[in-house]
C-alpha cells in the first residue's frame, strides 16, 4: 500500500496521545472502571497504523476519546495533541471546530452511524457545510458530495447521493462513510472497524476506498480492526490491545514475523489460513471483560510462560531497537518493537504452535471413495414474498427466490463446508434441511429418508440423527434453564431412560472442553465461547448422525474461535457425526471441512475436495471470493495479485435468464460478443470439470 | 393501497355505527325524560313524540337503525328530543369545542415537544427534576381540581386588578356591545383559563414523552457522527436527533390531537363552555338516543382519521416507511 520505509520518523507528527486513559470514576454506588489504561500512539503523515484487539480491548474507546467523542460519564485523562493543540479538556466548542476539518471518523456500523431520515448526498454535503468558509449552498454541497462518492468507487454516485441510507448496500454505505470523513481532506481519518460485517469481496472494497480516501487526502489513518489479515494488508504500523493496554507494537512486517508476546502470538496464530494447511492455534479462556480490575500482566490468566511476578506487576511496554533495525530494514525499518512481556524473548524462541498447541495437528485425509449419503439435497428452491417497506404499506405479489436450485451431497462420516457471501441461501438451506418437511420444490434426502414422506414418528426419531448448532449463542441458549438441562433437553425429548441422560449430560459437557460442575449454572455466567461450547454439547447429547452448524464461530473474538474450531477438528476425530458446515468465512471451512460446496444466488456454482477447489478454483466467483480473504502474513498480503471483484452480492429477485454472476464476472468481461450471449441467454449446467472427477462447476467458461 | 385502505375504514365505520346504535338504543330510555315532565304528557303523546324520533321501541331496532341510517346518509342524522336538529347542534359544538381547545392543545403540545427535548438534555439536573415534578403532580391532580385551583388563582388575580381581567365562565360576556377589538378582547379574557388548563395538561404529558424519545435519540449513534462531523452537540440534536426523535410519537400525538373535538368534559362543564363534551354528558342522562348515536359516530369516525394521519405522519418524517 505505501512504498517501503514510508514509514521514517522523519515524518511530521500529526496526532499524539500520550498516557491516554479513559474511564468511569468510582462514585459511590460503583468503584471506578478503567478501560483504557495509559495508551501512547503517535501518527504521522501519509502512514497507517493499525490498532489490534477484540472485544473490550478498549480500541473504540481510545479512537472516541482521540476526538473527544467518549460517551457521557467517562472521564478522560493524559494527553492527545492534535497538530501540536491539545484536545483533552478543550472547550466542546473549540473541539467541534476540529472535527470532520482535522481529525474525521469512520464508524463501524454504517447503518446506525447516518441520520435515517436524511439523503446521504445532504449528510456528506453537510460536513462541507459546516467547515468550508464561504459556506457553499445546499445544492454545490449536494453535487460535491456526489463526487467524493465517485471518488471513493461508489457506482452510480447521482443516485447513491439521493438515496436515504437503508436503500443502500452495507458495502455502499460504508464507503459513502469514508467519503463523508474525508470531505474536508482531513489530517487524521480514524476508522473503527470500518469493514467487519461486511462479505469479504466487499471488505476488499471498502479497503479500496480507505486507501484512496488517504491517497487524495494525504492523511494518517488509524485502522482498528479485529482482524489481523486486515491489517496485514494495509497498515504500516501495528499496535495489538489487550486489557485496555498495548501490549506491543512494532513495523508490520516484523511484528507479524516475530511476536514478542505471547498474546500476539496467539491472536495471529488462532486466524485460520488459507493459504496453509496448518491448524489455528486456539488459545485458553477468553479476553477479560472490559474494566476489570487488574494488579499483573492482563493475558496472565491465558498465558502459558507466565510466572509468578507476572501476576503481581503489570509490565512496562519497552522498546527493543536493535533487533528490529538489524531485521529487514523494510517497511517499519527504525521502528522500535515494543513489547510489555517479561518473557518475550522466549514467546518469540518458542512460536505460536508450541505455546497453543492444537489437539488435532494436521487435518485427516477426507474420506475418499463412494461413501453413502447422509443427506442428499436434488433441486432444493425456496422462495419468500417479496415486503416493499414494512405493515401495511407492503406491495403485494411479487416472490424473491432465496433458492433457485440447490444440489449437495454429505457423505457419511465427512465435513461439507458450504460457503458464500450473505444472502446467497447458505443458511436458508440449512434451515430446509432441519425443517423435516415436503420442500416446496426438489427433494431432501436425510439418511435416505425422503422428508417429505415422514411419519410423525419417523419425524422424532430422525430429529435424534440430526442437530444443528446456532450462530449466536448469546440467542440460542435459554437464559433461564439451566446448562444440564439444556444440553438434557433433545435427550428428554428422544425419551431417553433418565439414569442414561445424567451420564450422557456429564459427558459431553466433559468433552466440549467444560466440566460436569456446570450443569447446575446458567448460561449467563459464561462467555461467548463458552455458551457455544454448551450449545455443541446439546447437539452431541444424542450422538447425531448429521450436524448442522450455522456460522458456529463467526459472533466470537478471534482468539476464542480457534479453540471452538479445534473443538470441532477434535470431535471428527474419533468418528464422529457428518457436518455441513456453513460458513462465509473461506479460512475457516479449509481448516475444518473435507469438501466445500460454493454458493451464488440461491445455486451451488462449484463443488470438490477443499485442496482441489482452494487448490485450483474453476469458478471465477470461487476465485473472486478466494482472492479476497486478507491474510494474516504481509509478506503473503503484499505480494498477492489480488482482483477485487465489483458490485454487491445479489439481494434475490432476479427473475432474468442466464448466469446470475454475469454482472460481477471478470471473465465474462473479457469474452468476445458471441461467447457472452451464452452466459446472458443460458443458465449453465452442471459441469464435470476437466481437472478431477467428484467435482463439479456451474459455468460455461471455467478457468483451467 | 390507500383505496384499499379507505375502503376498509368504511367498513369499520359501519360497523362500529351499528353497533353503537344497538347500544345507545338499548342503554338508554328516552321516555323516561317525557315521562318525568310535570305534568306528565299523555302515554299516547309519547309514543306519538317517541315515533316521530325513530324511537319507538315497538318497531325492530334493526329496523330503526335502517331508517336512521338511511336518513343521516342524506345528511339528516335525525332531532333531539326537544326537537331541535342534531346536525345544527352538531355543527355549533364542534365549533365551541374547537374554540376552546385549539389554542390549548397546539401551544400546550409545542411546549411539550420542546420542554421534553430540554428535559432530556439536562437529564438528572434542576430543569429536568422540576418539569418531572411538575409534570407528575399536573398528571396527577383531577382535572376539576386543577381547573377549580387556576379559578381561584384568577378570581385572586381580578381582586388584586380590581377589574375582571380573566373571566372563568362562558365563552363571552353576555350582552356586551363594541367593535370587533372589543369582542376579540373579550374572547381572548374567556379564553385564558381553559387554555392554561388544557395547556398545563398537553405539556406534563407530552414532555414525558419526548423526554424518552430523545433520551432513546441520544445515545444513538447517528448523533454521534453528527459530532464527528463538526457539530457541537445541541446542533446535532436539534439537526439530526429532533426528527428521528418524533418519529415514535406520531401517533401520540396524532390521537391526541384530533381526539381533541369529541370535547373535553371537565374542562367544559368547568368553565361553562358548551362543546361537545358536555353534550354528551347531557344528551346520555336525557336518554337522547339520536344525539348519542351522532356523537359516538363521529368519535369513531375521528379515531380511524388519527390513525391515517398518525401513518401519514410517520410516512412524512421517516423515509424507510415510505421506500421499500
Amino acid at each position: 500500500m505505501t512504498a517501503p520505509g514510508a514509514g521514517t520518523p522523519s515524518r511530521e507528527v500529526l496526532l499524539e496521545a500520550r498516557g491516554l486513559r479513559v474511564g468511569r470514576p468510582s462514585s459511590r454506588r460503583s468503584p471506578a472502571l478503567p478501560l483504557v489504561r495509559g495508551v501512547d500512539l503517535r501518527l504521522r503523515r501519509g502512514e497507517v497504523l493499525g490498532l489490534a484487539g477484540e472485544s473490550g480491548a478498549g480500541k473504540t474507546l481510545t479512537a472516541l476519546a482521540l476526538l473527544g467523542l467518549c460517551p457521557p460519564g467517562l472521564e478522560v485523562a493524559g494527553s492527545v495533541r492534535l497538530l501540536d493543540r491539545e484536545l483533552v479538556g478543550l472547550p466542546v466548542r473549540d473541539l467541534a471546530r476540529l472535527r470532520g476539518r482535522h481529525i474525521a471518523m469512520v464508524f463501524q456500523d454504517a447503518l446506525a452511524a447516518f441520520t435515517p431520515v436524511q439523503r446521504i448526498g445532504d449528510q456528506i454535503g453537510e460536513a462541507l457545510r459546516i467547515h468550508q468558509r464561504p459556506r457553499p449552498g445546499r445544492e454545490s454541497a449536494r453535487r460535491a458530495a456526489a463526487e467524493l462518492l465517485d471518488a471513493v468507487g461508489v457506482p452510480e454516485p447521482g443516485r447513491v447521493a439521493g438515496a436515504y441510507p437503508h436503500q443502500l448496500s452495507g458495502g455502499t454505505r460504508q464507503r459513502a462513510m469514508i467519503a463523508m470523513a474525508m470531505a474536508n481532506r482531513p489530517d487524521v481519518i480514524v476508522a473503527d472497524e470500518p469493514t467487519s460485517a461486511l462479505d469479504v469481496t466487499v471488505q476488499a472494497q471498502v479497503l479500496q476506498a480507505l486507501v484512496t480516501a488517504r491517497r487524495e487526502t494525504g492523511a494518517a489513518l488509524l485502522l482498528i480492526s479485529h482482524d489481523l489479515g486486515v491489517l496485514a494488508g494495509a497498515a504500516d504500523r501495528v499496535a495489538v490491545m489487550y486489557g485496555g493496554r498495548i501490549v506491543e507494537y512494532g513495523g508490520t512486517r516484523e511484528l507479524f514475523a516475530r511476536p514478542r508476546m505471547p498474546y500476539t502470538a496467539g491472536l495471529i496464530g488462532s486466524v485460520p489460513r488459507l493459504d496453509r494447511d496448518t491448524p489455528p492455534t486456539p488459545m485458553p479462556g477468553a479476553p477479560p471483560v472490559a474494566g476489570t480490575p487488574d494488579t499483573g500482566c492482563a493475558f496472565a490468566p491465558r498465558c502459558p510462560l507466565a510466572e509468578p511476578e507476572c501476576r503481581t506487576r503489570v509490565p512496562e511496554l519497552v522498546g527493543d531497537q536493535e533487533r528490529s533495525a538489524g531485521g529487514e530494514g523494510q517497511a517499519g525499518g527504525g521502528e522500535p518493537h515494543l513489547v510489555a512481556c517479561r518473557r518475550g524473548e522466549e514467546a518469540v524462541r518458542i512460536g505460536a504452535a508450541t505455546l497453543f498447541p492444537p489437539s488435532v495437528p494436521r487435518r485427516a485425509a477426507g474420506v475418499r471413495g463412494v461413501v453413502e449419503p447422509v443427506l442428499r439435497i436434488r433441486g432444493l428452491a425456496k422462495s419468500f414474498p417479496a415486503s416493499g417497506g414494512s405493515g401495511r404499506w407492503r406491495r403485494g405479489g411479487r416472490e424473491v427466490w432465496a433458492l433457485e436450485g440447490v444440489d449437495l451431497e454429505v457423505g457419511r462420516g465427512e465435513t461439507l463446508g458450504l460457503v458464500g457471501e450473505s444472502g446467497c441461501g447458505k443458511s436458508t438451506t440449512l434451515l430446509e434441511v432441519i425443517a423435516l418437511r415436503a420442500p416446496r420444490h426438489g427433494t431432501i434426502e436425510v439418511l435416505g429418508q425422503d422428508t417429505g414422506t415422514l411419519s410423525r414418528a419417523a419425524e422424532r426419531r430422525l430429529r435424534g440423527a440430526l442437530q444443528i448448532v446456532f450462530q449466536d449463542p448469546m440467542a440460542s441458549l435459554d437464559p433461564r434453564m439451566t446448562v444440564g438441562d439444556i444440553v438434557a433437553e433433545p435427550l428428554l425429548v428422544q425419551r431417553a431412560p433418565a439414569e442414561r441422560v445424567a451420564a450422557r449430560v456429564s459427558e459431553v459437557l466433559r468433552l466440549v472442553g467444560l466440566s460436569p460442575d456446570d450443569a447446575a449454572a446458567l448460561p449467563h455466567r459464561y462467555s461467548g465461547g463458552q455458551r457455544q461450547r454448551i450449545a455443541i454439547a446439546r447437539a452431541l447429547a444424542v450422538e447425531p448422525r448429521l450436524l448442522l452448524l450455522d456460522e458456529p464461530v463467526s459472533a466470537l473474538d478471534v482468539s476464542v474461535r480457534a479453540g471452538i474450531l479445534d473443538l470441532l477438528r477434535r470431535l471428527k476425530e474419533d468418528p464422529g457425526p457428518s457436518c455441513l458446515f456453513v460458513s462465509h468465512d473461506l479460512a475457516m471451512v479449509r481448516q475444518i471441512a473435507d469438501r466445500v460446496a460454493v454458493m451464488y444466488a440461491g445455486r451451488v456454482v462449484e463443488t470438490g475436495t477443499v485442496d482441489e477447489v482452494f487448490g485450483r478454483p474453476c469458478h471465477p466467483y470461487t476465485k473472486a471470493l478466494l482472492d479476497a480473504v486478507p491474510v494474516p502474513d504481509p509478506a503473503v498480503a503484499r505480494s498477492r495479485s489480488s482482483m477485487v471483484l465489483r458490485g454487491d452480492p445479489p439481494s434475490g429477485g432476479d427473475d432474468g435468464r442466464g448466469c446470475r454472476f454475469r454482472p460481477r464476472c471478470p471473465v465474462f468481461e473479457s469474452l468476445e460478443p458471441g461467447q457472452r450471449s451464452r452466459c446472458e441467454r443460458e443458465f449453465p449446467g452442471a459441469v464435470q470439470a476437466p481437472v478431477d472427477l467428484g467435482r463439479s462447476v456451474v459455468c460455461h467458461f471455467p478457468l483451467t | 393501497m390507500l383505496s384499499k385502505r379507505l375502503a376498509n375504514y368504511c367498513l369499520l365505520l359501519i360497523t362500529s355505527t351499528f353497533l353503537c346504535y344497538l347500544l345507545s338504543s338499548a342503554a338508554l330510555d328516552p321516555r323516561a325524560y317525557y315521562e318525568e315532565r310535570t305534568p306528565p304528557p299523555p302515554g299516547r303523546v309519547v309514543d306519538q313524540r317517541l315515533a316521530e324520533l325513530g324511537l319507538d321501541r315497538r318497531t325492530p331496532v334493526v329496523e330503526r337503525f335502517g331508517h336512521w341510517s338511511w336518513r343521516a346518509l342524506h345528511g339528516d342524522l335525525g332531532r333531539t328530543l326537544d326537537g331541535t336538529s342534531v346536525s345544527a347542534e352538531f355543527g355549533r359544538r364542534v365549533g365551541v369545542t374547537a374554540r376552546l381547545l385549539l389554542v390549548g392543545t397546539v401551544t400546550g403540545t409545542a411546549l411539550g415537544v420542546v420542554a421534553g427535548v430540554w428535559a432530556a438534555v439536562r437529564r438528572g439536573r434542576l430543569p429536568d427534576r422540576g418539569l418531572t415534578l411538575l409534570s407528575f403532580t399536573v398528571l396527577s391532580v383531577p382535572p376539576f381540581v386543577l381547573g377549580l385551583l387556576l379559578q381561584t388563582g384568577a378570581i385572586a388575580v381580578n381582586d388584586a386588578s380590581g377589574r375582571s381581567v380573566i373571566r372563568y365562565t362562558g365563552e363571552r360576556t353576555p350582552g356586551l356591545h363594541g367593535g370587533a377589538l372589543i369582542q376579540l378582547r373579550d374572547t381572548a379574557a374567556h379564553l385564558v383559563l381553559p387554555t392554561l388548563s388544557v395547556a398545563l395538561g398537553a405539556v406534563a404529558l407530552y414532555s414525558r414523552y419526548q423526554r424518552g424519545a430523545t433520551l432513546d435519540v441520544l445515545a444513538a449513534e447517528h448523533l454521534r457522527t453528527a459530532q464527528a462531523k463538526g457539530l457541537t452537540p445541541g446542533r446535532a440534536l436539534l439537526r439530526h436527533g429532533l426528527r428521528t426523535s418524533l418519529i415514535p410519537l406520531t401517533s401520540v400525538f396524532a390521537f391526541g390531537f384530533v381526539t381533541m373535538f369529541t370535547g373535553a368534559v371537565f374542562t367544559e362543564k368547568i368553565y361553562g363552555w358548551h362543546g361537545m363534551g358536555s353534550w354528551f354528558l347531557d344528551s346520555v342522562q336525557k336518554g337522547d338516543v339520536n344525539a348519542v348515536v351522532a356523537i359516538e359516530v363521529f368519535g369513531a369516525a375521528l379515531v380511524l382519521l388519527a390513525g391515517l394521519c398518525a401513518d401519514l405522519l410517520h410516512a412524512a418524517l421517516d423515509p424507510r416507511v415510505r421506500f421499500a
